[in-house]
Parts: C-alpha cells; sequence; structure tokens
C-alpha cells in the first residue's frame, strides 16, 4: 500500500508517494495549472510513472492546498451567506464586518444581532432570544445557502450556538451550510466571527476543489484510496468535514514544510528554513508540531484569530537577483526570476545573475545548469553575495529564537542550494534527501485527530479522573478518525473553571492525534 | 472644529499607540467601535479647547477592566447615555462636550464613540498627553481635581454612580463593580469645567495622534534626502536613543500590574552596547550602556525598525529589532508638582528627573 501526498504552490505542484515503512518511494515537482487540476493530474501521472506504482495501490491520498486563500484574497467564488451575532445587548456598538473592504463585506447578504450570551465565567449575559432567530432566517429564506452565527462568549458556552443552528435548519432545511464560531475560533469575538463569515462564504469554493480533487484521483485510476484535506495545525481532515470547514486548509502550506522537514529529518525541535524560488520562510518545530504564531493573522486584508504556524518570510529565493551597484555594494533580491529560472538564470544560458548562479559558482552545488557558463564570474563579487544571503537568513534565524542559545535548524525546499550550512546560530544545520517536496511530504505522513469536550463538575468527578476519562475519550474519537490506536498521543489538554456553575464545572478541552491506519 | 470619520481614526488610533509609551493595550477593539459609531451616527466634531466656554461642562470617557473581556463582549454603544444622564443629575449641569483622558489603547478610541453617539463635540485635550497606569496620573490632580463623581455603567443598563473620599477608593469600589459587571465597564470620572479643561489640560492630543499616525503610515514617502528614520524622528519632535535586537524581556504581575524589563543588544552603529527599559505597564526609564537617557514622565517609546509601528510592552519579544526613542512630555508634567505625582521617584527609580533632551545632549 502507498500514501500519496500532493501540495499544490504558486510555481510547483508536487506528489509524493510513500510507501507503508514511510519511506519516500518518488517524488516529483511539475508546473501548477491556472485551472489546477490539470496540474494535480500531471503530478500524479510523472509520480505514478517515476515510482512504478500501480494506482489502485494507493490507500491513501492527501492534498494540500491554497484555494481558501486564493479565493479571499482574489474575492473569486466567494458565496452569499448572512450573520447572526447573538449577544445583545452586549457587542451592538460593533456590528459585524465594520472594517472589512467594501468588495469583501458584498458577502453579506443580511446580518442581525440578537439578544443572548454569556459571561466570562458562563452567566448568562441575556437570555436567548428564539424568536428573534426565527425571523431572521426567515427573512433571508431563499436568498442564501450559508449562514455563519456567532455568540459572545460561545468559548465558554456554545448553548445559544446550538440553538440557533437547531433554528436556522427548522426554517432553511437542512441542506444549509452552518458554520458556527465557537467550532472556528478562538477568544476574541470579532476575530473569531471574522474568521466564521469567511468559512461560511467559501462553501461553494470547498465544494468544488473537494469534488476536482477526488475526480481527479479518480480519472488516474486512484480507485482505493481514502481522500483527506490538510489543515493548519498539522493536522488532517476528511472531506466530508473540509466542506464543512473549509477555512481550517487555510496556511496549511508552511505547517506542512515544517512537519515535512521534522519527518525527513528525524528532528522534533529545529528552526525550519523553506527557501523557495522568491522567498524563503523560516518557522520552528517544537516537539514535532509548528510553534504557533501569537498575533492576529490577517487573511485577504480580514483580521482572525487562527492558530497558525508562526512563520517570517524573506524576500531570497533560489531565483532572487543579484545586483552589484556604482559604489560597489552588492544585493540579492528581493525580486526573483521566480519560475522562470529554468530560462533566466546565467546557468540555464539565461542572462540575470541569481543567487543559484553565486551558489554554483562557489561550487556549494554540482548538476544544477551549466557551471561553465558562471566560470568567469568574479570570485569576490560571488562572496559578497553569498555574505549578503547568508547574513538576511542568519537574522532571521535569529529573530525566531526565543533565546541566545545555538538551535538545529533544517534547510528544505527547491532554493535550499542557495543557503550554506554552517549558519551562525544554528548548532547542527541539516539539508535532508527529498528536501525540495518536503511540503508533499508533510501532507502525506499528517495525523488525524479527535477532540473531546464537556462541561464537567470536580466535586462530582475529581480533576485528575475527569481528565483521565477525556483523554481516552479523545484517543477514541481519534481512532475512530482513523489513527492507529498505538501511535495516539495527546497533544492539547486544556480545562477552564466557570465560576458560576454549580460545584466547580470546568470546560475540558482535549484533542489527541495520531497516524492513520494502514 | 473640523470632522472626524474614519480616516482620521485609523490616524489617531496609530498615533496613539506611540503616545501610549508601551502601554494602554491594542487599540484595534476600540478602533471597531469608533468606526462603527461614526458609519452609524455620523462624523464626531473635534473643537480646539478655546471653544468651550469656562463654565461648560467637559466629560473624560473611558474604559476600566479587563482588555481580554472587552475583546470578546465589547460594548452596547447606548452606555453613554446613561453616563452622561447620570453625570448631568448628580452635578446637576447640563454636559457641553466629551474629551479623552489619556492618550494610548482603547480609552483614546472610546471618547470618539460617546461623542459620535451622544451627538457632542469631542475637545482635543486630554489629562496625561500619554498613558499611564494609575487612575491619579492626570494634570487635573495637580490642578487639586477629583477624580469622582464618576459614573460606571456596563453594556447590559447597570449603572453605579459614586463619590468616594479619595481616589483610591474610587479605584477599589470600581474594581468590584466591574468584576460584579463581567470585567469590563464603561466610565465617566473628572468631569470638569471648562476653565479646568483649558488651564490644565494636554492641548491638541488628538491632532497630535492623528499627525503621528499619519506621518508613521506614510513614513515610505518620505521626503528626499531624508531617510525614514530621519523623517520620523523629525516628525515626532523623537530624541533618538538607541537601536537595538531584543535580546531578553523579563515580567511579572503585581497589584494586577504589569513590571519589567526589556533587554537590547546595539545593532548597527549600536554594535557592542548594551541598553534595557524598564516598564510597569508603561515603559518607565531607558538605560544604555549604564547611564540614563530617558525617564518618566517623558514618553519612551519602542518603534519597528523597518515599519516604525510602535511595539507595546505586551508584544516585546526575542529577537525582535525596535529603535527606542525618547519623546518630551506635556509641560505640566516638568513642575514639581507633576514630577512628585508621575516623577521616576514615584515608579520607585533611584534618580531625579532630568528632562530627556537635556540627557540626549
Amino acid at each position: 500500500m502507498y500514501k500519496l501526498g500532493i501540495d499544490v504552490g504558486g510555481t510547483n505542484t508536487d506528489a509524493v508517494l510513500i510507501d507503508e515503512d514511510l519511506s519516500v518511494v518518488a517524488a516529483v515537482k511539475y508546473p501548477t495549472s491556472d485551472d489546477i487540476y490539470s496540474g494535480i493530474m500531471g503530478s500524479i501521472d510523472a509520480v505514478l510513472s517515476a515510482g512504478e506504482v500501480n494506482p489502485a495501490e494507493i490507500k491513501q491520498a492527501m492534498l494540500g492546498t491554497t484555494q481558501c486563500t486564493n479565493a479571499i484574497v482574489q474575492r473569486q467564488g466567494l458565496a452569499p451567506i448572512a450573520i447572526l451575532r447573538i449577544g445583545a445587548p452586549a457587542s451592538v456598538g460593533i456590528p459585524p464586518m465594520v472594517d472589512w473592504a467594501d468588495d469583501i463585506a458584498a458577502v453579506c447578504v443580511a446580518d442581525a444581532i440578537i439578544p443572548g450570551g454569556f459571561e466570562f465565567d458562563g452567566q448568562r449575559l441575556s437570555e436567548f432570544d428564539a424568536q428573534a432567530a426565527r425571523e431572521f432566517f426567515e427573512s433571508v429564506k431563499g436568498k442564501v445557502q450559508s449562514v455563519a452565527i456567532s455568540c459572545v462568549f460561545s468559548t465558554v458556552r456554545n448553548d445559544d450556538e446550538i440553538a440557533a443552528a437547531k433554528i436556522a435548519r427548522e426554517v432553511l432545511g437542512e441542506d444549509v451550510c452552518l458554520s458556527l464560531s465557537s467550532e472556528i475560533g478562538s477568544m476574541g469575538l470579532i476575530e473569531r466571527e471574522n474568521a466564521t463569515i469567511l468559512n461560511a462564504a467559501l462553501h461553494q469554493v470547498a465544494e468544488r476543489f473537494t469534488e476536482g480533487f477526488a475526480k481527479s484521483l479518480a480519472e488516474k485510476g486512484v480507485v482505493n484510496a481514502d481522500v483527506y484535506l490538510s489543515q493548519n495545525d498539522g493536522t488532517l481532515m476528511t472531506m466530508e468535514y473540509a466542506r464543512k470547514y473549509p477555512i481550517l486548509t487555510i496556511a496549511c502550506g508552511p505547517t506542512n514544510s515544517i512537519r515535512g522537514a521534522s519527518y525527513l529529518s528525524k528532528m522534533d525541535n529545529a528552526i525550519v528554513i523553506d527557501v523557495g524560488g522568491t522567498t524563503t520562510d523560516l518557522g520552528v518545530l517544537a516537539n514535532g508540531f509548528p510553534r504557533e504564531s501569537g498575533v492576529a493573522v490577517t487573511i485577504g486584508g480580514v483580521r482572525t484569530n487562527f492558530r497558525m504556524p508562526d512563520v517570517i518570510s524573506i524576500g531570497l529565493g533560489g531565483g532572487s537577483i543579484v545586483r552589484q551597484h556604482e559604489d560597489g555594494t552588492v544585493t540579492v533580491g528581493p525580486d526573483s526570476v521566480g519560475f522562470r529560472i529554468t530560462e533566466k538564470a546565467l546557468v540555464f544560458g539565461g542572462d540575470v545573475t541569481t543567487a543559484t548562479d553565486v551558489a554554483v559558482r562557489l561550487g556549494m552545488v554540482d548538476n544544477v545548469g551549466d557551471a561553465s557558463k558562471v566560470a568567469d564570474m568574479p570570485l569576490e563579487f560571488a562572496e559578497a553575495a553569498m555574505a549578503v544571503m547568508r547574513e538576511l537568513v542568519e537574522d532571521s534565524i535569529d529573530m525566531m529564537k526565543v533565546s541566545n542559545d545555538d538551535i538545529d535548524a533544517i534547510l528544505v525546499g527547491g532554493g535550499s542550494i542557495v543557503v550554506p550550512t554552517d549558519l551562525a546560530g544554528t548548532a547542527i544545520c541539516v539539508k535532508p534527501e527529498f528536501s525540495g517536496c518536503a511540503n508533499a511530504i508533510g501532507s502525506a505522513i499528517s495525523k488525524v485527530s479527535g477532540t473531546y469536550e464537556a462541561l464537567i463538575d470536580y466535586d462530582v468527578t475529581p480533576r485528575d479522573e475527569a481528565l483521565d476519562q477525556a483523554r481516552n475519550a479523545a484517543i477514541e474519537l481519534a481512532v475512530e478518525a482513523g489513527a492507529v490506536r498505538e501511535t495516539v498521543e495527546i497533544i492539547d489538554v486544556e480545562d477552564v473553571p466557570l465560576q458560576y456553575y454549580p460545584g466547580h464545572t470546568n470546560r475540558v478541552r482535549v484533542r489527541a492525534a495520531g497516524e492513520l491506519g494502514k | 472644529m473640523r470632522l472626524i470619520g474614519p480616516k482620521e481614526i485609523e490616524d489617531i488610533a496609530l498615533g496613539a499607540a506611540l503616545l501610549g509609551a508601551g502601554g494602554g493595550g491594542d487599540p484595534y477593539i476600540g478602533k471597531l467601535m469608533a468606526l462603527g459609531a461614526v458609519k452609524e451616527c455620523g462624523p464626531v466634531r473635534l473643537i480646539d479647547p478655546d471653544e468651550v466656554p469656562d463654565e461648560q461642562l467637559c466629560m473624560p470617557i473611558a474604559m476600566m477592566g479587563a482588555p481580554t473581556v472587552l475583546n470578546e463582549k465589547a460594548v452596547n454603544g447606548s452606555e453613554y447615555q446613561e453616563i452622561i444622564r447620570m453625570i448631568e443629575d448628580g452635578m446637576d449641569n447640563k454636559v457641553y462636550a466629551i474629551m479623552p483622558i489619556e492618550a494610548g489603547g482603547v480609552n483614546s478610541m472610546l471618547p470618539i464613540v460617546a461623542a459620535a453617539r451622544l451627538g457632542l463635540p469631542l475637545v482635543d485635550v486630554d489629562g496625561m498627553g500619554r498613558a499611564f497606569p494609575e487612575l491619579q496620573h492626570v494634570t487635573f490632580t495637580i490642578g487639586g481635581m477629583h477624580a469622582t463623581p464618576m459614573a460606571l455603567v456596563d453594556e447590559k443598563g447597570n449603572t453605579n454612580y459614586m463619590t468616594t473620599i479619595t481616589n483610591k477608593w474610587a479605584e477599589r469600589i470600581g474594581r468590584v463593580i466591574c468584576m460584579e459587571c463581567g470585567g469590563s465597564v464603561s466610565i465617566a470620572l473628572y468631569t470638569m469645567t471648562g476653565k479646568m479643561m483649558k488651564e490644565f489640560g494636554v492641548h491638541g492630543i488628538v491632532t497630535r495622534s492623528e499627525n503621528l499616525g499619519r506621518a508613521i503610515r506614510h513614513i515610505k514617502d518620505c521626503p528626499e534626502g531624508m531617510t525614514p528614520e530621519e523623517y520620523f524622528l523629525d516628525y515626532t519632535g523623537g530624541h533618538y536613543l538607541f537601536k537595538g535586537k531584543i535580546s531578553d524581556v523579563l515580567r511579572e504581575v503585581r497589584n494586577g500590574f504589569n513590571f519589567g524589563r526589556v533587554k537590547l543588544e546595539g545593532i548597527g552603529a549600536e554594535k557592542g552596547r548594551q541598553a534595557y527599559v524598564e516598564f510597569q505597564n508603561e515603559n518607565l526609564c531607558c538605560v544604555v550602556d549604564g547611564q540614563i537617557k530617558a525617564t518618566v514622565p517623558d514618553m519612551i517609546c519602542l518603534v519597528d525598525t523597518e515599519t516604525f509601528i510602535p511595539v507595546p510592552t505586551d508584544a516585546l519579544k526575542y529577537g525582535k529589532r525596535v529603535m527606542v526613542v525618547g519623546l518630551e512630555c506635556f509641560h505640566l508634567w516638568r513642575t514639581e508638582a507633576g514630577i512628585d505625582l508621575a516623577g521616576p521617584r514615584y515608579f520607585g527609580l533611584e534618580t531625579d528627573y532630568i528632562p530627556v533632551e537635556e540627557r540626549c545632549k
């Protein structure tokens, strides 16, 4: 049996095949196409022939995609939606989407803020107005197929969002798409609501890419595979789940590259330097998962509070243009020849000096283009350029570190040939085999997870016992989702006390993740 | 008189974050409330202090409580109707205009919300010209004013009007009410006459915030022959103190305040030099190679070396490149009474106050 991992990037669609022992059988890069699918199909063809694998033997297929990000950034394919916020009289001072640009705010057909919601400790803020919810849904009947529902402190108690969802189904029919803020974001009403709105607006995009992926696979004879999509936290979701929560695919790219780097290098704690054609992304691998960002993440101008990998991007890649200025200084980037490197770079017979040419001149890499074409590049110039590139990367490593201690580093990505491995601030710096396709590999080796959530009174069930039960329940959920029991680990535990409940009631949330079965 | 609309609000929020000198929190949620209010009620009239008759009342608006709670449940918008009713009844006089009490964070934005929703003008003045951690740290204290009567109201409509014997009591009782109301309340305090406002207030602070915000947003279009850094310092009237990389951040919470010290290693021309900045919510002092370069009540601001966007104390983290800039404080803070109230010794620093421009000579 084999796993097929696919990553659709801006320049290349990468595909990898991995066998039962999780060894890489084949890895290819194929140009991304405008319609996405011919690129995916091309990459499947290429990887199947490179690995000499029968497509029927593929049992799992995973896709990492930027389709949702692109739809939001380009404002394309977004569906008309309605927004119901529960929480009046609180929050009325900030209507939904108040700081959104007009072109994206146009997705909303109607919005309302109705009474309901909770205080920080789980007490009622005001009574939920079921009648107002019903009237609002009646008013948008026939106009929308997708609804976003948010509620003040729904991260503490989601009762009102669930009650509103039930009414929505009664009024708008079973087929309506519902996005509940408590299932999507964390604390911070406006950011959570923003993410929920985006999720609601993405439901057609999600339908299209999940169907498109399934069709591409079927057409290439991958007929026996379970199909999954990568999420931003490094775990997988089923097609069905992805159709419900498409927003969770946002930022799966950096997550996959960090996890892929971890897999290829067998390291659990390191800084991951992913060098592409135009930019380099740096992220931190902590205990096998990406370190999450603590600041608000903006997608296409909309502020959300998603948990995203903490990544910084710098304008350095294999195609970065190298220039010598009149005063003798040498600069590298931030502009790049991008995917046209194979025609523009000197070593490929072009007339633009790129970072790749400098690396070839300095003998850091062989078998890339024709080294004789850069033989007359002055050594001093090449060394000056490399010093600039080194400083760019070293400064960024320093920014990502949390202390002055040296950290291990993993270099991945198609452009990683331009970065030296003896970087200041690093202890060990490795460049593993197949590192060019770390993204697709990260997608292929992703885990599946299960989340258990409940309100538990610690006076009735003591805390240790309650947490044990919750851990077991989460493990069962992960196994149900397809994880191999022996590989399941608890990845997140939180309990939040709700003071105004009887006894010592806590909201307990446990997440477990494990490897997919064979 | 001029009008404050969405564009001005963006700039005021950004500029006030600089004047917040590390404190005041993230103005984001406040900015959304202000944008929501002017979208619904129309732009706010900003008037000069001199446009307020001496005997008329000005009412400062602020919020009390945990910013994380405010981020979740936000305001209703009608709180200000209740507040003004309580203040007008209690003081048996009409309120003529709204004003901010401090520059920085959400409290630079809420007075705009109140002015828009009440249809009253906003006075271009405040009581700090910056942000400070405690209730009594306002220039009006120098003028002998008391914080109460204070009006508190939550988003549900629960109200409280109180007078206390000292400002400390106002803070203690206010905190209890705030917690019971769910962690955040809107307040009015230091309601004062036009005469008091003109004599002790920091004039032109809203406009200053707006100008600073606009300059930061347009830093890339700086005049030819000037680097963005030179332009920034020139425009803000700032004194360059240090440029470095954050090498360590030490934090602790004492009595509800965030205390800490951020250590900096010099970069560029400062390579090899060391500096640190101490803070209690706001930045208190900047020390370079053992020498004090600036202290409260002057403002010590950390800004990003590329974008010049202010870096608040809660966003300090290892590796970030910052420039430390000293801004001269309002002249009343430099009087004996001002230094007693909010000078270095009040915050436990063993030094006399010397103005930042003299320390930097």
